[in-house]
């Protein structure tokens, strides 16, 4: 692997010089940089087509599979399917962050499009990470598409934060969830200058108390532009809550549309959202703690993105 | 350490708010400033912390004119402010807002003890977010204890660290201030109408419609409003304006 996607793997993946005794599969500029199975996760190319079909052995416990995707040079426009089979009763970590470089005027662009199929009872905890580098005039493009499909009493956890320098990017999210499956979606993102990024998620419970909650919180810098739509839908008795928050600052804008839709007497659906710049109070309390006006609006920051 | 001469301060488009306060808080003295409602008291801990710019008057803190030094000037010369309306932040947690108010990192035992001191277990607020999960009696009281974490602290200024605080803290909360007045090279000025804090004050301020009324010892300050308080007379001997 070259050193651009050596570090990605650093910011993405916590990668430290190797990934030792774990499944992982590092995909760099469309093609494979290195990949391994254990005896519980299986990693196989796609027969027919760009990607991976990853199975994780039912009960399978406390393993992490990484699955980084780096694009490292303008012109390249890599488009992967990758299928995340998790088998009954596993509770598995998996990470798949993604960076995405540009050095010419052409555009670098990673297009991820990842299916799950939690079984019944398992649990993942995935984690994806977002970054953008390099002194190009093309464009940094992310564009995710996540899937999901919850069995019963299946949990995911989604932890999804895009950290800087993605010019571009609009990223998907669908979860259908059955009887008493639960998704927990914390995201976390970070637009400056003159990018832009649209977030979309459609999120059906169709299960009987199954439950979602999904926290999206963002910081729109410079004149960079976010939109952000979700759809719940409670289609049983079942348990909603959205909550999104922006914090503006220079000429950001954010336009949030969120949506709620009860399908069922016993859906219980909550939104919450707020847009708006730092709290002057906020500044002040940390002024009194010593912090200069800086200092305090990025502590601010990093707290809210925390 | 502390001396304000002749503060004024009226706000924009509005009466005057303060009328010429004169004051000396003495180094390692606890003061407490009480008086009516909307006599001027917030508004004075405000202009010394630099929240609020007088209109007139000049401030020295240990000999040093600071009229014209910001809120972190002042924060960073020792002046530490409790607000008497404590701000809540999404993603901070307890243990970031101490780490800034101590100006660098805190192990779990020194956390435990700032904590400790206004009566809420460490387990349970450490990892927490300072957002509204937070009871207003909670925020209160992580509130006080940032501005305890402050290591170089020359004057600690508390706006009614009383409100909201239930008894049982409250009792470690007036621990807390004597130990701090006892075992810190420090002077603290604090707002407040109860008399379990007024008790333990070295000096009392009356300010009222802007002024200080009254200024001196407890011995020679308390009992006159307290008796005030059980007769129901006016504390400022100005029956007539108050009866108004």
């Amino acid at each position: 692997m070259n050193n651009i996607t050596q570090k990605f793997l650093e910011i993405v993946s916590d990668y430290k010089g190797s990934f030792d005794g774990v499944a992982y599969n590092i995909r760099e500029d469309g093609g494979c940089a290195g990949r391994q199975s254990t005896e519980h996760i299986k990693i196989e190319s796609k027969p027919d087509g760009p990607g991976l079909v990853i199975t994780i052995d039912p009960h399978t416990k406390g393993e992490t599979v990484y699955i980084p995707a780096c694009v490292t040079k303008s012109n390249i426009n890599d488009l992967v399917y990758n299928d995340f089979y998790v088998g009954e009763g596993a509770d598995v970590v998996i990470v798949a962050g993604c960076g995405v470089h540009a050095d010419g005027d052409a555009e670098a662009r990673h297009n991820g499009i990842h299916r799950f199929f939690l079984g019944k009872g398992s649990h993942v905890l995935y984690k994806e990470k977002h970054v953008g580098t390099g002194s190009g005039k093309g464009l940094r493009r992310i564009d995710p598409v996540t899937d999901m499909v919850l069995e019963e009493d299946a949990v995911m956890e989604m932890d999804t934060i895009q950290i800087r320098g993605v010019d571009r990017t609009t990223r998907s999210t669908t979860g259908v969830l059955k009887a008493r499956a639960k998704l927990i979606i914390h995201e976390r993102l970070m637009t400056d200058g003159e990018e832009r990024a649209l977030t979309d998620f459609n999120v059906v419970m169709e299960g009987e108390d199954s439950k979602v909650d999904l926290i999206s919180r963002s910081v729109a810098r410079g004149s960079s532009y976010q939109e952000y739509h979700s759809k719940i839908t409670g289609n049983n008795r079942c348990t909603g809550h959205s909550e999104c928050d922006a914090i503006l600052v220079g000429n950001g804008k954010v336009n949030a549309s969120p949506e709620l839709y009860a399908g069922h007497l016993d859906a219980e659906l909550i939104h919450e959202a707020a847009i708006g710049k730092i709290a002057g109070e906020q500044i002040l309390k940390l002024k009194t703690l010593g912090l200069t006006q800086e200092e305090a609006e990025e502590k601010i920051i990093q707290g809210f993105l925390r | 350490m502390l001396k304000l001469e002749s503060i004024a301060w009226r706000p924009q488009d509005g009466e005057e708010i303060l009328k010429g306060i004169n004051l000396t808080v003495a180094e390692g003295r606890l003061t407490v400033i009480t008086g009516p409602n909307g006599g001027g008291k917030t508004s004075l801990a405000k202009i010394i912390a630099g929240l609020q710019t007088p209109t007139a008057g000049k401030i020295w803190l240990d000999g040093q004119e600071i009229t014209d030094l910001d809120i972190t000037q002042r924060s960073r010369m020792g002046i530490g402010y409790a607000f008497q309306q404590p701000v809540r932040f999404k993603g901070l947690t307890v243990r970031s807002l101490l780490e800034i108010a101590a100006g660098g990192d805190l192990c779990n035992g020194e956390i435990c003890q700032l904590l400790g001191q206004v009566g809420l277990c460490t387990q349970d607020y450490i990892d927490r977010e300072v957002n509204a999960s937070l009871s207003g009696g909670e925020i209160k009281r992580i509130e006080i204890a940032t501005v305890l974490a402050k290591k170089n602290a020359r004057l600690l200024i508390f706006d009614e660290p009383e409100a909201g605080i239930d008894l049982w803290s409250f009792t470690g909360l007036i621990d807390a201030f004597e130990q701090l007045k006892a075992g810190r090279n420090c002077s603290l000025l604090i707002i407040s109408h109860q008399e379990r804090i007024l008790e333990i004050a070295d000096e009392i301020v009356v300010i009222a419609d802007g002024k200080v009324r009254t200024q001196g010892s407890r011995e020679e300050v308390l009992p006159a409003l307290l008796e005030n308080e059980k007769t129901g007379r006016c504390p400022l001997h100005k029956e007539v304006a108050c009866n108004e």
